[in-house]
């Protein structure tokens, strides 16, 4: 009973959410300076069917109304800059490549975080857990933008290893995703370290070793299964890591993505697919932050969820 | 015999010679000196230093500006008159590297003071009164938090135009709900000690105890985070410049540079590896002074 009430109560959060940001995103649009809809080299008969598409000529309340009305039927609007483009289809365009490009960064930084992280706990040597923290020290602080260029400076430019541009073949995987895994894998190194040491030191490990049980059961069975669920509840972040991280990456590797569109209808002022797009991107964050908060007391039963 | 001569008077210094215990040491003084200790964040403090003098006295002492433009010097490799080299339109490297420190550095630090300040209160407010007020509270902090700050930051760059004031509204909007979250935690459990009890019964008012007591407590956790901050809104800037919508040109920030040489930095690479192997700097050495204060902070290291 407390379980359902919890997830209607985060469910409910969610939505609230999810609102709001509708809310923000239409008013602070009608906000922008001069009028979105008006533009230089846009011909009046164009500016006409706008208007009447988005309602321009009602009170913003009525607007506010109709917008939302049409976003409930999953309809996001139409570019403005591209006439005729409709934004479901230039998120249908994008979605191929940001989807692949961010699910190989998720597997690959939660692989290589784990590895990292229990290896930093379990490594006796002084010198392998000096790196280890150093480089994931490393990691955390440099903005991946920055690495992105490095990485296409010095392998893509000057060694010529991988190419700069696109995402045809496998190798063009490799900078974009280690650019936008960087810091995840940094991060989920340092949360198993913490939560592994701490682990290893709780009775019931030492109860377990004491049974004889074999190295390989206590450390899977007991030790690695509870340093994982810091992982877990950190899943909803870090999938809005990766969303936002995409637009910086994919507008420096030019990937065909939603990202790159993003910041594309930035630069370009196209201010209907910034609104369609921007509710978009909060929408799945708010989903996969919500999907994670219902995830993590089944996983953690600690997670007192009467709260 | 003379009781004078059988027991001599002791001698004041020696009057404490079996009391075992510490120097007597403020909480402050205490962190101060183990934060020393600790090399490598007394080596980011240092380099840190160094940076903001750089960055206020040397853009001063420049015989150059930060928009002068030189046609006959454009794209100039490093060199002693312009120690950066040049960019394309003859301007010194240099000299607006420095400029670009002073903006991510104000940037930095005022949208972190704000944060710091409306998250106090928020968070002490809510931890203090309990009940439906902190419900309600926390309750958008969650919404808040829950939306990417990005995305709305980009929206309000895009209203208020591309100067320092729209970035600083736009990171200082959520930015403050991590603090008041962790304000709100320290002082949630705080007012059940006992010394908080103990200030209650002696009479203290209710603002002494909220600002003495419950406040002063919860400082240490909460350095840590706010240096933590600091790097952040620097690198939110320098996002924001680098896609084009930070600030605007001939004005300088560290974003702003990496991106003007973004176009041609396979042919000019090191246009590119000054701003951002400086922002590189200021944030290594921020999070080594963040690591050390949470050293310092922690009662076991307590030597």
């Amino acid at each position: 009973m407390a379980m359902v009430r919890y997830i209607l109560k985060r469910c409910f959060i969610g939505v609230a959410t999810l609102f709001v940001l509708i809310t923000v995103t239409f008013f602070l649009t009608r906000l922008m300076p001069g009028n979105p809809f008006e533009g230089d080299n846009v011909s009046t008969a164009t500016l006409e069917k706008f208007a009447e598409e988005y309602g321009l000529n009602l009170p913003i309340h009525q607007q506010y109304v109709r917008y939302v009305g049409k976003l409930l039927q999953g309809d996001l609007g139409t570019s403005f800059k591209k006439p005729g483009v409709s934004i479901v289809s230039l998120i249908a365009k994008g979605a191929p490549a940001t989807m692949s490009l961010g699910l190989t960064a998720y597997v690959s930084a939660m692989f290589l975080g784990i590895v990292i992280g229990v290896w930093e706990a379990v490594s006796k040597r002084e010198m392998v857990r000096s790196v280890l923290m150093s480089l994931s020290t490393l990691g955390i602080s440099v903005p991946n933008f920055i690495f992105a260029i490095l990485m296409m400076l010095v392998f893509g430019v000057w060694l010529k290893w991988f190419p700069t541009l696109g995402l045809d073949t496998p190798k063009h995987y490799v900078m974009p995703v280690v650019t936008l895994a960087v810091y995840p894998v940094a991060q989920i190194s340092r949360l198993v370290h913490a939560s592994f040491t701490e682990a290893m030191r709780m009775d019931y490990v030492t109860m377990a070793k004491a049974k004889g049980l074999r190295q390989s059961t206590v450390l899977f069975k007991h030790i690695l299964k509870n340093a994982l669920i810091p992982v877990v509840t950190n899943s909803g972040p870090l999938i809005a890591f990766l969303m936002t991280g995409s637009f910086v990456v994919e507008s420096i590797f030019t990937i065909p993505g939603i990202g790159r569109e993003f910041v594309n209808s930035v630069s370009n002022r196209d201010y209907t697919v910034i609104m369609g797009l921007t509710i978009f991107v909060g929408a799945l964050i708010i989903l996969c932050n919500l999907v994670c908060d219902v995830i993590c007391p089944l996983v953690d039963p600690r997670i007192k969820i009467t709260r | 015999m003379d009781l004078k001569t059988l027991f001599l008077p002791l001698d004041v210094s020696q009057k404490n010679d079996e009391f075992i215990a510490m120097e007597s040491k403020s909480f402050a003084k205490d962190v101060w000196q183990r934060f020393c200790r600790n090399r490598r964040a007394l080596f980011g403090f240092v380099l840190l230093s160094c940076i903001v003098l750089l960055a206020v006295f040397g853009a001063m002492a420049s015989p150059y500006t930060y928009d002068g433009q030189d046609t006959a010097i454009r794209n100039l490799p490093p060199h002693a008159q312009h120690w950066f080299g040049t960019d394309k339109f003859g301007r010194d490297i240099f000299t607006r590297v420095l400029y670009g420190v002073r903006m991510s550095l104000l940037i930095g630090f005022v949208s972190t003071a704000v944060n710091f300040l409306v998250g106090l209160v928020y968070g002490g407010v809510a931890g203090y009164c309990g009940g439906y007020a902190d419900m309600l509270m926390m309750r958008v902090c969650d919404i808040l938090y829950a939306i990417p700050a990005m995305l709305y930051i980009i929206l309000i760059m895009l209203i208020f135009g591309s100067h320092v004031g729209s970035i600083l509204i736009g990171i200082c909007l959520s930015g403050w709900v991590g603090v008041a979250r962790i304000v709100r935690a320290q002082v949630l459990s705080l007012k059940e000690r006992e010394y908080a009890l103990a200030a209650y019964v002696l009479g203290s008012s209710r603002r002494r105890i909220f600002f003495k007591h419950l406040l002063a407590n919860s400082m240490g956790a909460l350095l840590v985070t706010v240096t933590l901050m600091i790097p952040q809104a620097i690198f939110m800037e320098a996002f924001l410049s680098f896609i084009g919508i930070g600030i605007s040109a001939p004005m300088a920030s560290l974003g702003t540079l990496a991106q003007d040489a973004k176009t041609y930095f396979q042919v000019y690479p090191t246009q590119i590896l000054f701003p951002i192997g400086m922002i590189c700097l200021i944030i290594f050495s921020l999070s080594f002074i963040s690591k050390g204060l949470e050293e310092a902070f922690d009662p076991r290291n307590r030597r």
